[in-house]
């Protein structure tokens, strides 16, 4: 098989506690060191937490897996420092086919909306977003990662949470005040703590191989239900970097997988599958191949005593939509500033049960939209079957059957409209638009000190308040000491302008100039408007006039303090 | 009254924030609908649910543009 990829062999060293025969005491241990573990690293660094990281391998994930990473995953990847990285390896797509047997039934373009830094998603093979974690955890002094490092037994007081860790060279303890379980689907640390995870297996099997085109191949994702070349099953085609195009081809139940997987049961399939949209013969390797199952299930809360699960081995969903490593992020996006708190003695450990709160919703429509997909993608009753070709039948010609054909709704972060850290709007403060109490916040371009950025560049580790002006000149006095020494029981909050006009505020307050008014708009802002954010950038309260004392109650429900 | 063809599925008092959400929650309401029926009993459903329909739709205009359409395509 071709190689586009050299797999990296991380380093391993002897942990100096075998010689010592010494505990390592550590305040944060994360085990797993994939996309959703490193992200969770990486964000406790960005609080100022050192961070141990645990893993059983040496290497990232092998073969493609994660493909596509979406606008909101791509922005917590810019803190994190690999947002760069990862838009310039991945690739984007605009142009989607959907085919029901012979027929194109309809094709689309996501002309992505514009005055957002980030587009819709990028297709990018997993390990490449973990090499760029990992080498960005790498070069931080307060993130350790140790390698080939396997946790073989794992136990919790009220205080910390005992690991015992074994190597090649013997076995040593790590006690820590908290433990992230970044460890995947079958989290072991799940097994070990005797927690149950509940939901269901689909019954149906996924052959994905990823394959390196000789030639040119459109930039476009392909999804064929029900193709003559694979009858009564459904294909997906997506592209990824490197000429290296993903195909999934639905199996069944039935389907042997070790026999799917050998070499000439494959190749024929694509060769029928590439040459099926125009007849053209196309030169191919192929490069990884596997079969995979998967699960639709959710652990019961997120976090358990000292110990907090993150990623797929909280929850688990169909990859149609994308909703795995990408909600994963978001958790690691979630749970950072929350543990500082609590482990600074600034929040109540009440402020980790948001965490899973809040992680649960969003794991719940995650679930609800790829079930969804599963179930139109492979109908599993004869009258779902008809219903699903009769709206593919349609979707041609009529609009309301192209919004009801699934093939896998894209990850958008989940709007925490009923957390319980939101402060409602007050009455009589009327607000258009979609930047509610508990949303994810939307991006806007704005000028800092003459030099052109993004909005979400400029928030987040920490509370902002984010006072919308005319003219920086005009803030009154009381107004900016109100604004400046905005912070509830050492919980600061920064204070940032935002303004049509550039200028300078008073006191040394930073200000953004909104120099097309998009900020203005998508936060349907006025003179005076005045938006609380939340350190993870979703929306904790706003109002239409500035009063501290309101922000600090906000800062204090916000952070379980109320 | 002229047949709508456009996505037109919302539930009064909830909030979409995106567009594809009230058709995929209709879609889904239909297929638990089904859930468990023999195709005897699926079928029953279908015909019962397209005469409720029907009835509260009344315009003969309307369901004769549908009912056009539905035949065109089996």
């Amino acid at each position: 098989m071709l190689k586009t990829y050299t797999y990296p062999k991380f380093e391993y060293r002897t942990p100096p506690e075998i010689a010592s025969g010494q505990t390592l005491k550590v305040p944060v241990v994360v085990v797993g060191a994939g996309p959703v573990g490193l992200g969770a690293a990486l964000d406790l660094q960005l609080q100022d937490v050192p961070v141990l990281v645990l893993d059983e391998d040496d290497t990232v994930s092998i073969g493609s897996r994660g493909v596509c990473y979406a606008k909101r995953a791509l922005e917590i990847l810019d803190r994190y420092g690999v947002g760069d990285a990862v838009c310039s390896k991945g690739v984007s797509w605009n142009v989607g086919r959907t085919f029901f047997r012979e027929q194109e039934v309809y094709n689309f373009n996501l002309v992505p909306e514009t005055d957002h830094h980030r587009p819709g998603m990028v297709n990018l093979q997993q390990y490449y977003l973990e090499e760029y974690l990992a080498a960005r955890a790498a070069s931080l002094p307060q993130i350790e990662l140790r390698w080939r490092n396997k946790v073989v037994s794992v136990a919790q007081t009220g205080q910390t949470v005992t690991l015992k860790v074994e190597t090649e060279d013997g076995f040593y303890i790590v006690e820590a005040d908290w433990l992230i379980a970044a460890d995947g689907a079958r989290s072991p640390i799940r097994r070990m703590l005797d927690l149950e995870i509940d939901g269901k297996v689909f019954m149906d099997r996924f052959l994905i191989a990823d394959v390196v085109m000789k030639a040119d191949f459109p930039s476009e994702r392909w999804f064929w239900f029900d193709p003559p070349f694979h009858p009564g099953q459904s294909v997906l085609l997506h592209k990824q970097t490197d000429s290296v195009f993903r195909i999934d081809f639905q199996l069944g139940w039935h389907a042997d997988p070790e026999e799917a997987k050998k070499p000439e049961h494959v190749l024929p399939r694509i060769k029928a599958m590439l040459g099926a949209f125009d007849g053209t013969a196309r030169e191919f390797e192929l490069e990884w191949v596997s079969v995979y199952t998967f699960q639709c299930r959710r652990m019961g809360r997120f976090n358990h005593g000292r110990v907090l699960f993150v990623g797929d081995a909280a929850h688990q969903v169909s990859p149609f939509g994308a909703r795995g490593a990408n909600s994963g992020l978001q958790d690691a996006d979630n749970l950072g500033w929350k543990l500082k708190l609590v482990i600074d003695g600034k929040a109540p450990a009440a402020l980790l049960d948001s965490y899973s709160e809040e992680r649960i919703f969003a794991a719940d429509e995650n679930l609800v939209n790829s079930t969804r997909s599963t179930d139109f993608i492979t109908p599993k009753s004869k009258v779902s079957k008809t219903f699903r070709n009769a709206v593919l039948g349609m979707a041609k010609e009529y609009a309301f059957g192209r919004a009801l054909v699934n093939s896998g709704r894209l990850s958008v972060p989940a709007f925490l409209i009923a957390s319980s850290l939101n402060s409602p709007d007050e009455a009589g403060d009327t607000f258009a638009g979609r930047m509610l109490p508990g949303a994810p916040m939307d991006d806007a371009p704005v000028l800092d000190n003459g030099d052109e950025g993004w909005l979400l560049n400029k928030v987040g580790n920490r509370f902002f308040a984010l006072y919308f002006a005319d003219d920086p000149e005009s803030l009154d006095a009381a107004t900016v000491a109100g604004l400046s020494g905005l912070s509830f029981d050492g919980i600061a909050v920064q204070p940032l302008v935002i303004s049509r006009k550039p200028g300078i505020v008073p006191g040394g307050i930073p200000v953004l100039e909104d120099l097309r008014g998009i900020a203005a708009l998508r936060y349907d802002a006025k003179r005076g408007t005045v938006y609380l954010l939340r350190p993870d950038q979703h929306v904790a309260a706003r109002w239409r006039t500035f009063d501290a004392a309101k922000v600090k109650v906000a800062v204090a429900r916000a952070t379980c303090n109320a | 009254m002229t047949l709508n063809l456009n996505p037109n599925f919302s539930e009064a008092g909830k909030r979409y924030f995106n567009a594809y959400a009230p058709g995929d929650d209709f879609y889904e309401m239909l297929l638990t609908a089904h859930r468990d029926l023999s195709d005897e009993q699926s079928e029953l459903l279908n015909a019962r649910l397209i005469l409720l329909l029907a009835n509260h739709i009344g315009d003969i205009g309307t369901l004769r543009e549908a009912l056009t359409i539905a035949r065109e395509g089996v």
